[in-house]
């Protein structure tokens, strides 16, 4: 970046991860829990790759987009939630299924088109969705998922229940119409949500001070009279407490709120982006200084949770996982091309009967 | 036997199902406190309160989106769009969303939305604000789209709208709204995706939907005492599904079919019916399939230019005279 951009840039608080090193731990956390973020961060990053290899192999179709480096934003995001809460995502979303229950088998299987894919392969990479555990969908035009999440939250309050919705998005997604529109709505409704920003810094290419008046995305909020929060997202317990916090003010007071979570994108914006626009030494940079795995490895093992051997052992379960799912996903069938030939009426609209009422 | 006007059944549908069932709500602009912009929801604000009866911001996209996040949780919302010219700034929510989750996510999770909204021209309205843009949404797989012509066609079919777990998209006409007619009993439905003959007739068909086909059984009846005309009128009163088989029965008794929209012309539904209409009863045809629709402009504002561009009963009878079997032409 030319120096006159770079100083635009800061002067409108564009984002980048902290370079300060993360803190230690703090007292109180169970070690239990902070392993099992540990190991959900791993699975995402095993998760990935092993996306990645697939797609190489023709396993995988379509578009597919990569949680790598935003593995702390994901779990941060998931763990500060209940499990009745209703989660939304872009299509950047397979680490998100998988940290909110879908099963990495089931989520590989969607990828790879197969009838025991969490969206029984009519959606893939994109499009994942498990009623069951309130993974209400990923979605891939950009600000879509919004209002349907601000809908969600109308529907919890409207009933009275308890449940909040969790509203995650990339940053390009904070300039559409959507995005304003839905967040006035939620104001004027009181409605309990958290829109959750995650700002790695580009859209697809187009980076955020490039695509944004404002480059603090978080500031945004304030048009609407909403609370809102910056968070660095590669430190997996700031944003888990982040989200903590706003889920508690959705939840006791419907209050929306916002935050965004400054991430980085380890690779291009999908899996065949080659990743031009970006400077070399900066992704590299990046990479090895502000890996969230790493980083929270050192802190674990700074406060003597684990040592090096733990940690081993917690990514060769995560890599096991990552293999199972891709024996399940080649191992299961297609869906059936005679049954949908002979219910296309069925697959498109819904039978009127009370019972298939979502939840 | 009681009449009543087409928005007076409509309101009094809405009001049935919001009694009926806690978990119908409406939403749109001015429905509220305003009562609507053309008075449908009168009197429901005060009755079911702001819970049930919401007034939302000036967000087509927004709350229609709202609306369908809010059916995928199993509230069962009622949109009114203000005028059809106003859902294109909701394309996204109902195209991209509403019709695609149900499919997309491998039947998991229904969209029962229900979105009202007027169409039509002929009010001096100009260009943008009085289109006919419901073939856009019976384009759509996903989508219903249903279109009544008389009182009793808009309280039947609202009601199946509203139990109907699918996003349908119920157009209104402007014209239609002080049209009286006959009062269905408090239960009547009307399925969706069935047409229905209104006018039998031995000469020709016209087949017709929304505020032409009122139009059209108006000019039958007139050239049938003035004419000695035969003339068989079809009210398809649903766009999506679209009912073949009543189309088809009627075509292969008379032989000859005009398709009658206020539309424009190309890509419309006079041409998707001429296309099935051949591919089905070729044989049965004794001349091509007319299509009487409006002219190819943005609507003029100007009163001549307006009624000039308009198609309407005029243009019908022109096209009958046609059409008609030649035993009949005066």
């Amino acid at each position: 970046m030319d120096i006159k951009r770079k100083q635009q840039a800061d002067a409108q608080g564009a984002a980048s991860v902290s370079d300060q090193a993360q803190p230690s731990l703090p007292e109180g956390e169970e070690r239990d829990t902070l392993l099992n973020y540990y190991y959900q961060m791993v699975l995402i990053r095993s998760f990935e790759e092993k996306a990645q290899e697939m797609y190489n192999k023709a396993k995988i179709g379509g578009y597919c987009h990569l949680n790598l480096g935003e593995e702390a934003t994901v779990v941060g995001f998931c763990n500060g939630l209940e499990p009745g809460d209703y989660v939304y995502t872009n299509y950047r979303e397979h680490g998100y299924a998988i940290c909110r229950g879908i099963s990495p088998n089931a989520v590989m299987a969607e990828l790879f088109g197969k009838e025991t894919g969490c969206s029984h392969g009519r959606g893939g990479s994109m499009h994942l969705f498990d009623l069951e555990r309130h993974f209400m969908g990923g979605y891939a035009i950009v600000g879509g998922q919004i209002p349907l999440a601000t809908g969600a939250s109308f529907a919890i309050a409207y009933r009275g229940s308890s449940e909040v919705v969790a509203c995650q998005m990339g940053d390009g997604t904070t300039n559409t119409g959507a995005f304003h529109e839905s967040l006035n709505l939620a104001k004027i409704y009181q409605l309990p949500i958290i829109y959750f920003v995650v700002n790695n810094q580009y859209g697809m290419g187009l980076r955020v001070d490039q695509g944004s008046a404002v480059g603090e995305l978080y500031r945004k909020a304030c048009a609407y009279d909403m609370q809102s929060w910056r968070v660095d997202g590669t430190d997996v317990l700031a944003v888990r407490d982040a989200m903590s916090n706003a889920v508690k003010i959705a939840r006791e007071k419907h209050e929306p709120s916002l935050i965004e979570a400054v991430s980085f994108r380890f690779r291009g914006h999908s899996v065949v982006d080659p990743d031009r626009y970006r400077d070399r030494e900066e992704v590299q940079k990046e990479r090895s200084e502000h890996d969230p795995i790493t980083a929270f490895a050192e802190r674990l093992k700074a406060a003597g949770y684990l040592d090096e051997q733990g940690l081993l052992a917690i990514e060769e379960r995560a890599q096991q996982d990552v293999d199972a799912s891709v024996k399940f996903a080649d191992e299961s069938p297609f869906p059936s091309v005679e049954k949908f030939m002979h219910g296309l009426q069925e697959y498109v609209y819904a039978p009127d009967d009370a019972a298939v009422k979502g939840k | 036997m009681a009449e009543i006007t087409y928005r007076q059944a409509l309101h009094d549908c809405l009001r049935e199902e919001l009694l009926r069932d806690e978990s119908v709500f409406l939403l749109g602009e001015e429905i509220g406190v305003f009562e609507g912009s053309y008075k449908i929801t009168a009197g429901l604000l005060k009755e079911f309160g702001p819970k049930r009866v919401v007034d939302t911001p000036i967000v087509e996209n927004g709350f229609v989106g709202m609306a369908t996040g809010a059916a995928m949780l199993g509230l069962r919302p009622i949109v009114e769009i203000m005028t059809i010219n106003f859902i294109v700034l909701a394309m996204d929510q109902i195209v991209n969303h509403a019709a695609k989750i149900y499919a997309m996510f491998g039947g998991q999770c229904p969209i029962p939305l229900v979105i009202r909204t007027p169409g039509g021209g002929g009010q001096q309205l100009a260009a943008t604000h009085s289109q006919n843009l419901e073939v856009w949404f019976a384009h759509v797989p996903g989508l219903k789209v249903v279109a009544p012509s008389t009182p009793a066609d808009a309280k039947g079919l609202l009601r199946t709208s509203v139990l109907d777990n699918n996003p349908v998209l119920f157009l209104e006409n402007l014209a239609l709204y002080n049209v009286k007619g006959v009062e269905p009993s408090s239960d009547y439905m009307v399925p969706i995706g069935q047409a229905k003959v209104i006018k039998e007739g031995t000469d020709l068909t016209v087949i017709s939907y929304s505020r032409m086909a009122a139009v059209a059984l108006d000019v039958a009846r007139r050239m049938e005492q003035e004419n000695n005309l035969s003339v068989e009128v079809v009210d398809l009163r649903s766009l999506r599904p679209l009912d073949h088989e009543t189309v088809i029965n009627s075509v292969k008794k008379t032989n000859r079919a005009i398709v009658f929209e206020e539309d424009w012309r190309s890509f419309g539904v006079g041409a998707e019916i001429a296309a099935f209409v051949q591919e089905e009863a070729f044989d049965d045809l004794d001349a091509p399939i007319k299509r009487v629709a409006s002219l190819e402009v943005p609507l003029p504002y100007s009163k001549p230019l307006e009624l000039a561009t308009l198609t309407g009963a005029k243009q019908l009878i022109e096209s009958i005279n046609e059409l008609a079997p030649r035993r009949r032409r005066r």
